[in-house]
């Protein structure tokens, strides 16, 4: 057996060396097409330069993950391929150098793809590819395109067809109708800027759009695909990737935005550029600088336009005579550049909060958004004032030298050094898990606990002592019972956590029990379907089930309505929201606790039953005086672990309700993420939200087994 | 007679209640099902998930990929090293938990269970570091240290349970018998918790399995990747190959299925045998 690991670790580890002649790396997260036509550029530089060239495509979900904690250290790749306000972000963090201004010929790429890349330091990348929204029009349906959103409204189209589908939940959508109306989500003096009369208009007209039916209200992109291509939308507003979705099904073509004749002016979406970066590793590169070149410049482009269907940053003539390329690059002459600061990564949150609240009818438009820039304003406030860490260190010293002197105390009465003597043998048998635990369990918790005492962006984190603690306890200032605050984020983690708990220990232990009663026909099969919801990747389930619950077009509407009740959304109340998550929760984790049940009722002796059945006792009675008081022990644990799990599962609250309504079903676990990814990067405040955390289930679980203990005991 | 009519009326009942289980475990995965078999309809209200149109498009995207083999090979060699490797640290600490006492027991085990209480949110970053001092980045071996290591909080907890059930008299009289500690250890002991080893090595074979963010954070060759790092790159920034990616999360989870399968044959033993003999 040990022999066979050594082998296992050997043939493990082999594969995935670097060779000497290192090959130039290239990361990227682009799929399909663009995928393929990055893979001909690069296959045609290598045979022009005889280099060999290895891309590495990324999920989009993981990429930022893996290029902050790889190139600072000095592993990745040479070059990578990201947005410019992502770039802009990431040049704080060490991944990315500047590039040499002699890569970027006068004139050669577009004024407003190289002044989104600039900074003082020089440009951070060279751009690729712009991406904007348009408008896609079903040429059977709209034979002429109208020249104003109010004039779509009014298209003659067949029933069942609505005149325009687009994510109308979605920020980065409603954007375009903000900028129509003057607006910006991030005021020039970077303040949040999605306030005021711009603001208000701009809302209440996407409110209008829904309530006539102009638009559908809970459109994901994969239903505003379908309804595009079953010809059961007229028009859609998209970007350059919705092509490859719709492929031939429809004959459309693409037009630049509509005016909004309320606003006066057209819808004017942002603007991102896609730009390839150089690492600090590629930057003293020539190689990594000619495939720089070679990519974003004339035989890059050339390939990325006809394979990638890409608005290439080249000044110069769309694509010979390319319409649907030619709509997008006169698109991009009016979209507006996305700031790049990390505050405008701040912005989205509270203004798609603000959006999702106003659409279901909650609020006002003018208290949505005056919440939503307090909002902001709370996420932007300064860091706390640096600290010196001269108490800190004299509190761990005077701890350790205080742990020393009861250890030596306990040493020279005597008892320690037998007891130790007599633990040896132990010691040799749990060697190996302390130290695999200890050194990459461990370890790596207690730096990042360690973490939550400082604060500032990452890299250039200060010490502030327990400021985070004290802000967030304290709910920065606001009522202690106010949205989003520790302790009613608390309350609903608890709810959320003993709802789940009850559900899967019911539902699993039920069906574990009746699974495991000898005479039942089927039992292998009714294992398998069991547990299927364990076996198939949770992400795409999660997902199936919150398009489950669309109000227009799910599953779950439908069964509501055949019971005869008008379906309603069920991300505007509390209450049905919690549920979805919940549902989706219990479904995923029930078999789970069906497998700790089988398992643990394997430890009741068939032999017991047996006599306890001869005793003349009742099946009901042999359930709750043999089988669970001999099943508990060994299940507990397992309840427990799956008690903190739940307390900590957020990938269902992130997927499913998303917070909705307005952050109300949002736990702990789920708030620690949101300070540490989607409102500047806060990671101190991030891992003070982990440590109390960890400390509240820390607490409960000694005062359980102290009271359990006092329990055995009396 | 009567009794014979209880008994199959329970029996009836059973069925029903398991049928209603199956029915509402079965019927998100019949609309991811739908979506990966389904050439594209127009969104409606309705009840059952029925492709309006069938097609194999989305399957042949997925298996038309390249490394989808050896991508394959490395999930089930990384999930199965973990399970290994976890199973292998974590006996021998849960049988000295279930049956030594030594200085630090107490302690260890509320460390064990403290591990589980803190949000992988912060600690991320150190465990790259950790890795990386190691030598373990870009291979898969590090992937299943990291796995294995995670693992063995709940291994141990599991296994310390199932051998607290198995009478101390087996392995003693095994010891009088001659055998070493170790020795009546993997002879009796282990035999005897088969059950409840093949449960968490279930376990642990599932949670390397499905993971992605690690593997995508730590793996860097195409041909290494795991499955699950494979599928959510068919979720881009704006838009989601969703026919591919359902495809893909159905084919990858047939192998689990099949190892439940096979590993509940073990839970059957366990359940006629009775878990103690003698």
């Amino acid at each position: 057996m040990k022999r066979l690991l050594l082998l296992l670790l050997i043939v493990l580890g082999c594969p995935a060396r670097a060779s000497a002649d290192e090959p130039l790396a290239v990361w990227h997260a682009y799929r399909g097409d663009e995928k393929t036509a990055l893979e001909q550029v690069l296959a045609e530089f290598e045979k022009r330069q005889g280099v060999k060239v290895e891309a590495l495509q990324v999920p989009h979900d993981a990429y930022a993950a893996k290029l902050t904690a790889a190139v600072p250290r000095g592993h990745g790749p040479h070059l990578f391929i990201d947005s410019h306000e992502r770039i802009g972000d990431l040049v704080e963090r060490g991944v990315v150098a500047p590039i040499p201004s002699e890569l970027a010929a006068p004139g050669q790429f577009s004024e407003s793809a190289l002044g989104a890349l600039a900074s003082p330091a020089g440009l951070r990348g060279l751009p690729l590819a712009l991406k904007c929204l348009a408008l896609y029009v079903n040429e059977a349906l709209v034979p002429e395109v109208p020249a104003t959103l109010e004039g779509l409204g009014q298209l003659k189209l067949p029933s069942g067809v609505v005149p325009l589908a687009y994510e109308i939940r979605n920020m980065y959508f409603h954007a375009a109708v903000l900028h129509a109306f003057g607006g910006a989500q991030l005021a020039p003096d970077q303040s949040f800027g999605f306030r005021g009369q711009s603001g208000v208009r701009s809302l209440e007209l996407v409110q209008r759009l829904m309530r006539d039916r102009v638009v559908p209200e809970e459109a994901s992109g994969a239903v505003v695909g379908e309804l595009f291509k079953t010809g059961k939308a007229a028009t859609v507003i998209s970007g350059p990737w919705f092509a490859s979705d719709v492929g031939q099904s429809v004959k459309y073509r693409v037009v630049p935005l509509p005016k909004i004749e309320a606003a006066g002016g057209p819808m004017r979406p942002f603007l991102t550029v896609e730009a390839a970066a150089l690492t600090p590793k590629g930057s003293g590169n020539a190689m990594a600088q000619a495939l720089l070149a070679f990519l974003a410049g004339e035989p890059g482009a050339e390939i990325r336009a006809r394979v990638g269907r890409q608005v290439v940053a080249l000044n110069r003539p769309a694509a010979g005579g390319d319409a649907f390329l030619a709509a997008f690059a006169a698109q991009a002459t009016v979209a507006v550049p996305m700031p790049s600061s990390p505050r405008m990564r701040t912005t989205w949150e509270p203004a798609e909060r603000a959006l999702k609240k106003t659409l279901s009818g909650a609020v006002t438009p003018d208290a949505a958004l005056t919440e939503a820039a307090r909002r902001f304003d709370d996420v932007v406030r300064p860091p706390p004032a640096r600290r010196s860490p001269n108490g800190a260190l004299l509190v761990l010293g005077a701890l350790s030298l205080a742990g020393a002197f009861w250890l030596f105390t306990r040493f020279r009465q005597g008892e320690l050094g037998p007891a130790l003597r007599r633990s040896l043998p132990a010691y040799r048998w749990v060697a190996h898990a302390v130290i695999g635990v200890g050194a990459l369990v461990i370890l790596p918790i207690t730096v990042g606990a360690g973490t939550s005492l400082f604060a500032g962006p990452q890299g250039h984190m200060h010490y502030v002592g327990l400021a985070n603690f004290w802000e967030i306890l304290t709910a920065r200032g606001a009522p202690l019972l106010s949205s989003g605050s520790f302790y009613l984020v608390l309350l609903i983690t608890l709810l959320w956590t003993v709802a789940n708990l009850s559900l899967h220990l019911g539902i699993g232990f039920a069906l574990g029990l009746l699974l495991s009663r000898p005479s039942l026909a089927l039992k292998p099969v009714y294992r398998v379907l069991l547990i299927i919801p364990w076996a198939v990747p949770s992400y795409v389930t999660a997902l199936a089930w919150k398009g489950m619950f669309s109000r227009q077009f799910g599953a779950v509407s439908a069964l509501v309505e055949a019971c005869g009740v008008e379906p309603f959304s069920w991300w505007a109340r509390f209450s049905t929201a919690f549920a979805a998550n919940l549902s989706t929760n219990v479904w995923l984790g029930f078999p789970f606790m069906m497998v700790v049940t089988l398992g643990a009722l394997t430890s009741v002796p068939k032999e017991v039953l047996e006599a306890a059945e001869v005793d003349g006792a009742t099946r009901w009675q042999r359930l709750w005086r043999v089988t669970i008081p001999m099943v508990v022990p060994t299940m507990l644990p397992a309840v427990l672990l799956g008690a903190i799990w739940t307390f900590n599962q957020f990938n269902v609250v992130f997927l499913v309700s998303g917070g909705e309504p307005d952050g109300t079903t949002d736990i702990l676990v789920s708030e620690a993420y949101r300070w540490a990814f989607t409102r500047q990067a806060q990671y101190g405040y991030a891992a003070a939200y982990a440590v109390l955390i960890f400390l509240l289930l820390f607490v409960s679980s000694r005062l359980m087994s102290l009271v359990n203990r006092e329990k055995a005991a009396a | 007679m009567n009794e014979r009519r209880v008994g199959w009326v329970e029996s009836a009942l059973s069925h029903l209640a398991i049928v209603v289980g199956v029915a509402f475990s079965l019927y998100p995965v019949l609309w991811v099902v739908s979506t990966a078999l389904s050439a594209g309809s127009a969104p409606e209200r309705r009840v059952l998930p029925i492709p309006r149109s069938l097609t194999l498009d989305h399957v042949q995207h997925f298996l038309s990929d390249p490394h989808v083999v050896s991508q394959a090979v490395s999930s089930l060699v990384v999930s199965v090293a973990t399970a290994l490797v976890g199973i292998a640290i974590a006996l021998p600490a849960a049988y000295a938990l279930s049956r030594f006492t030594f200085v630090g027991k107490e302690a260890g085990v509320r460390l064990l269970l403290a591990t589980q209480m803190f949000p992988m949110v912060a600690s991320a970053v150190p465990l790259y570091i950790v890795l990386e001092t190691l030598g373990l980045l870009d291979t898969r071996t590090g992937l299943v240290v990291c796995y294995a290591t995670t693992s063995v909080p709940f291994a141990i907890f599991q296994l310390r349970g199932a051998f607290d059930t198995i009478p101390k008299d087996l392995e003693e009289a095994a010891m009088v018998d001659g055998a070493t500690r170790f020795g009546a250890f993997v002879r009796v002991v282990l035999p005897a918790a088969r059950p409840a080893i093949a449960v968490t090595g279930l376990f642990a074979f599932m949670s390397a399995y499905n993971e992605f963010i690690l593997a995508a954070t730590i793996l860097g060759k195409e041909e290494a990747l795991t499955l699950p790092v494979v599928l959510q790159r068919f979720v881009g920034e704006h838009d989601a190959a969703w026919g591919a990616f359902a495809a893909g999360s159905i084919l990858v989870s047939l192998p689990v299925m099949l190892l439940f399968y096979v590993v509940q044959k073990n839970l059957v033993a366990g359940l006629t045998a009775g878990g103690v003999k003698g």
